[in-house]
């Protein structure tokens, strides 16, 4: 054994006594607010909890994301943009009925980022999953990859976008869980209306943050992933389901 | 001395010709009419922006996307809020900022298919 390796071993060594000696001590710091100045950190994990037996019968959450974003339709919903949409489920044997808000669920091994073509479809380091449309071609396949169906193409010209959500045609787009909202601190719209005029089944977070409430739920009580078997991770959980 | 006095005449000439020169080219070639309708300062200095203001915001709009970095000083939501046309409170159009140039140059830029050409704070005050 050469004498510099040695002595890198003995560092290594030392390193590693200081870090068991200290249990209080962490070596990386835990989530907090960021300035505008801070990159987004793979530190967070943006997410959502969605508690479907408070999910009443309306429709503020999707109201409050097309109004946001400026998501507007022309009257044709076969090929008009949707961000998030109410499901409704029923029980053909027993006729239980139930209904959720069903949106990008933000997973951390997307479907959608490993089939596009030009890395337009990405996911940020704090685990929000986005379509740089500078870069997108509008080749659609994330839009098939997707199990949740949450892309939409924008199929004609628009315009009166807001400043902060840029749409324009010949590109995929979804659910950013309101990035702009989140980078300023604030939570995602349809939170922020399901909390206001919905049933307050809602909850944004952080799921890294111990101290967070969504992660303080995510740990004590049962909640589920949507298609759980695909193992992808999602951001979105969901609880009563 | 003549030679000397042949020499000043031949100076003052040529610098003659060519302030006749730099006016003729004004009045010979259109020029776009660019408004400026705020301060004289921008995030650089004005030659700067004239060459480079395309770098800036393509590097600005990566880190923005990619990074989630939101500094204003290079954003295009900065750009439109200084720069749109005061009864229009838009960069394009006839005498828009971006625009006028653009046209005039004929640089097709596809910005303003996506990004609101509005001013922000006008454009919410409007009904």
């Amino acid at each position: 054994m050469n004498p510099d390796r040695r002595q890198f071993l003995g560092w290594g060594a030392a390193a590693a006594a200081g870090a068991a000696l200290a249990p209080g001590f962490r070596l990386i710091e835990l989530a907090r607010a960021r300035s505008p100045q801070e990159a987004a950190s793979k530190l967070q994990r943006w997410g959502l909890l969605i508690d479907i037996t408070k999910c009443a019968d309306c429709d503020a959450c999707v109201t409050a994301c097309h109004e946001e974003n400026g998501v507007t339709g022309h009257g044709r919903p076969e090929t008009d943009a949707q961000w998030i949409r109410k499901v409704n489920l029923r029980d053909k044997r027993t006729g239980y009925a139930q209904t959720l808000p069903l949106m990008c669920q933000h997973c951390e091994h997307p479907p959608c980022v490993d089939v596009c073509p030009t890395g337009a479809s990405f996911k940020r380091d704090d685990g929000v999953v986005l379509v740089d449309k500078h870069t997108c071609i509008g080749c659609r396949y994330c839009v098939m990859a997707c199990p949740y169906g949450a892309r939409s193409f924008i199929h004609e010209t628009v315009s009166g976008q807001k400043a902060d959500v840029p749409r324009g045609k010949g590109t995929v787009e979804s659910c950013t869980l309101c990035v702009h909202r989140v980078d300023r601190g604030e939570t995602p719209a349809c939170v922020e209306a399901c909390t206001r005029d919905g049933g307050k089944a809602m909850v944004f977070g952080d799921l890294n943050d111990p101290s967070a409430e969504i992660h303080r739920r995510l740990r004590s009580e049962p909640s589920t992933q949507v298609r759980a078997d695909l193992a992808l991770n999602t951001g979105v959980r969901y609880q009563g389901l | 001395m003549m030679r000397i006095a042949a020499w000043i005449i031949a100076a003052a000439l040529a610098l003659a010709g060519f302030a006749d020169a730099g006016e003729r080219r004004t009045s010979r070639v259109a020029v776009p009419t660019v408004k400026i309708e705020k301060g004289e300062a921008c995030v650089a200095p004005t030659a700067q922006m004239r060459r480079d203001h395309m770098k800036m915001l393509l590097h600005q709009r990566d880190r923005t996307m990619r990074q989630g970095l939101r500094e204003p000083r290079f954003s295009l939501k900065n750009c439109v809020d200084c720069h749109a046309g005061r009864e229009t409170a838009s960069v394009l159009g006839k005498d828009g900022f971006c625009s006028s140039c653009h046209e005039y140059a004929a640089v097709s830029i596809d910005c303003f298919e996506c990004h609101t050409p509005l001013q922000q704070k006008r454009a919410a005050a409007r009904p």
